[in-house]
């Protein structure tokens, strides 16, 4: 290092040159090599995945895509994606049905209406509710929500039975649905969507506000006109960070949810199953290739999250004019 | 004070187990092929053959790896529990996880022994051959069980059933308790119309693996499916894992499912009676399980004891229970790793004693009939 350095007069007094001290080196090669290795395991994490998701589905005697069974320990083995699909995305779709319009409203009341005072408090509880570990959630499911929710299905079946969703084949039956897991999950994301919104909420200018105050709007009216368009690409992305999770809760459905390969419409029959569901009721007492079968499930409900978030970021794009980044 | 004391004396014992169940598991993961440096075998140390204690224990020295079977957890806990208090110097981990990947870690060669709901198939015994120098895995059983039928009736006790009403409510045929079918079986009882909710299991479970042979051995007309892991027939509820199941049917009224025995104990679960041709129904003890055990044959061949139990299913003797499971550990015949057959060897002797057998039945669990018990005891003899 010494001998580097020993020439002090040689070098011209131009302000220009930028010292490159060693630390810096090292710093600049440490971060490229963290970035390099993610990419480095990504890569090889996806190559094994998709080997193992190949070498299953070649051997796959039902059509991965259409089968209902998942009988992979069978001669010839038969298995299939389809109700684990159709259950991953319809309970996901209602707990978002359910969780944004009361998250938002949670974010809302945070930021607009509730006093200084108890914002902070109901703020710090929604924040508990994410410190929950799945399989509370799941063992409360099964234990309380369960039973509570017979009435509820009754009630949606008796008066709501003719739009089908809400027909159910066995009133009697425990209502271990995807419809309660629906309920499970959108209890998990609130937490989620409820702080991400509220953050961006809160981003919104004062200015913005006051101006729409001034020309004489309603407190409604300034959420709808200056709040809302200005935070809607943050509340999508939060939405979306909310269906990641609930795309892939493991413990929760498969506690709750009583599992078969039936694809049914009405939601609240015990049928149906998710993709992390269904690997963890199998992994256990799967052998070698019965864990690749599993393997390539995971595969697509990768895809399915893929798709989603880059749905979600495409959304965000188009509204870039309204995001709190150009303001 | 002198209770403060004591209590800081055990919690410094559990931190000193925890801390040696820390290190034995390291120690295997960084290398357990070349384990040979981390015990001494019987030659390095006098193993304990002279220590027969006050338990009738003849202890040995060193570490155990073992994992499989969450069926016989609680046994395997209890006996891990004495062995390590009569014989200092003994650590035995087993994981419990599953019969499949029990086999997995046996024949990776992670594990001295594993648990198993089902005995080895053909290409798990080729494939152990890699690791059982010169021999290949064998089936010991160990841990028998009934498997109850529970069910959620108000009002009715004692409900009598046979297989083939058994395999026809599970599969759907028949669909409320005052059945003509079940009403044949239980002329006394004032049944209600109820419609019957079936419970199973979610996950794939050598329970139901066990259960749906017990269906297709004893009732092959009204039970149409292959026995498996995976529940087939079309219908009821799934739960995750025997607490769910059992947990359901607590909950739901009319509802019928199956668990081992021990939960049915627990959550005072009323159990069905099997009415098997015996002179009378026969209640699901473990008495009975033993009873039903003793039926079964041994197909295995050498010092392989692998059970075949296709008899105590249709079993027509007096007192013995027919859902049995039997859960087998799985070693080396030959080839056992050096380091640690010494107390491969002792564990095994002390289990498949009587008074390892005896603690079985606290737990919900069968001992081994004496017959087979006495194979066990010369198969575990003769590992090498």
């Amino acid at each position: 290092m010494t001998t580097i350095e020993t020439p002090p007069a040689a070098a011209p007094p131009r302000k220009a040159a930028t010292v490159t001290r060693p630390g810096d080196r090292v710093f600049a090669n440490l971060s490229r090599g963290s970035g390099i290795l993610l990419l480095v395991v990504m890569a090889a994490i996806a190559v094994f995945l998709t080997v193992r998701a190949v070498h299953a589905i070649s051997k796959d005697h039902g059509n991965f895509l259409t089968t209902f069974e998942w009988t992979p320990s069978l001669n010839p083995p038969v298995f299939g994606i389809a109700v684990l699909a159709y259950g991953t995305v319809i309970s996901s779709i209602i707990a978002m049905i359910i969780a944004v319009p009361i998250a938002l409203g949670i974010a809302l009341f945070i930021t607009h209406y509730a006093p200084r005072r108890l914002g902070g408090p109901i703020a710090y509880v929604i924040d508990l509710l994410a410190a929950v570990p799945s399989i509370v959630y799941g063992l409360w499911g099964a234990l309380f929500l369960v039973p509570h929710l017979r009435g509820l299905n009754l009630w949606l079946d008796d008066y709501l039975s003719w739009t089908l969703i809400f027909h159910k084949s066995d009133p009697n039956s425990a209502p271990r649905s995807l419809f309660t897991v629906g309920i499970l999950l959108a209890i998990m994301i609130l937490p989620i969507i409820t702080n991400v919104s509220r953050e961006v909420i809160n981003q919104v200018p004062k200015m913005h506000q006051e101006a729409a105050l001034a020309l004489g709007a309603t407190r409604w009216e300034v959420i709808r006109l200056s709040v809302l368009p200005f935070a809607r690409s943050g509340i999508i992305s939060a939405s979306m960070l909310g269906l990641g999770r609930a795309l892939g809760e493991t413990m929760a459905v498969a506690t709750v949810l009583s599992a078969s390969p039936v694809l049914s419409a009405h939601i609240l029959d015990p049928v149906g199953g998710t993709f992390s569901q269904n690997i963890v009721a199998k992994f256990g007492e799967a052998d070698e290739f019965g864990r690749d079968a599993l393997i390539a499930s995971g595969l697509v409900l990768f895809v399915i999250t893929l798709l989603v978030n880059g749905t979600a970021r495409l959304i965000i794009a188009r509204r870039k004019e309204y995001s709190g980044a150009n303001a | 004070m002198k209770l403060q004391r004591k209590s800081g004396l055990q919690a410094l014992t559990v931190g000193a187990v925890a801390i040696t169940g820390a290190l034995v598991l390291t120690a295997c993961g960084s290398d357990n092929n070349g384990g040979s440096s981390s015990t001494p075998s019987s030659s390095g140390q006098p193993s304990g053959s002279s220590s027969a204690n006050a338990s009738g224990i003849s202890c040995a020295q060193g570490q155990l790896l073992a994992s499989g079977s969450s069926a016989q957890q609680n046994a395997i806990e209890a006996w891990v529990k004495n062995y390590q208090q009569a014989c200092n110097g003994a650590t035995i981990n087993y994981k419990t996880s599953s019969s499949g990947e029990g086999i997995i870690d046996f024949n990776q060669g992670t594990d001295a022994f594993a648990g198993s709901d089902s005995p080895l198939k053909p290409e798990e015994v080729t494939s152990s051959k890699k690791v059982c120098s010169g021999g290949q895995g064998i089936n010991i059983p160990m841990v028998g069980g009934p498997i109850a039928i529970g069910y959620n009736l108000p009002g009715v006790n004692g409900l009598v059933l046979d297989a083939s009403t058994i395999a026809k409510i599970f599969n759907g045929k028949i669909t409320t308790w005052n059945d003509k079918a079940i009403k044949a079986l239980n002329p006394s009882a004032t049944l209600p119309s109820t419609k019957i909710q079936t419970v199973h299991r979610q996950d794939d479970s050598g329970t139901t693996d066990n259960l749906t042979k017990y269906l297709s051995g004893a009732a092959k007309a009204d039970w149409p499916y292959e026995h498996a892991k995976a529940w087939a027939a079309k219908g009821g509820q799934a739960a995750a894992k025997s607490s769910g199941v059992s947990a359901l049917v607590k909950q739901t009224e009319g509802s019928i499912g199956y668990f081992e025995l021990s939960y049915a104990t627990s959550q005072s679960i009323p159990t069905v009676k099997i009415a098997t041709g015996a002179s009378q129904p026969v209640e699901a003890t473990t008495q009975n399980a033993s009873a039903g055990i003793a039926q079964a044959k041994v197909v295995g061949t050498g010092s392989d004891l692998a059970l075949d139990l296709g008899a105590a299913y249709t079993t027509k003797a007096d007192n013995a229970y027919p859902i049995v499971l039997v859960t087998y550990e799985i070693a080396c015949d030959k080839g056992n790793k050096a380091s640690t057959l010494p107390l491969t060897k002792s564990f095994l002797n002390y289990i498949a004693s009587d008074g390892g057998q005896q603690q079985l039945s606290t737990a919900g669990y069968a001992p081994l009939p004496t017959e087979i018990a006495t194979k066990v005891r010369a198969s575990i003899a003769a590992l090498s």
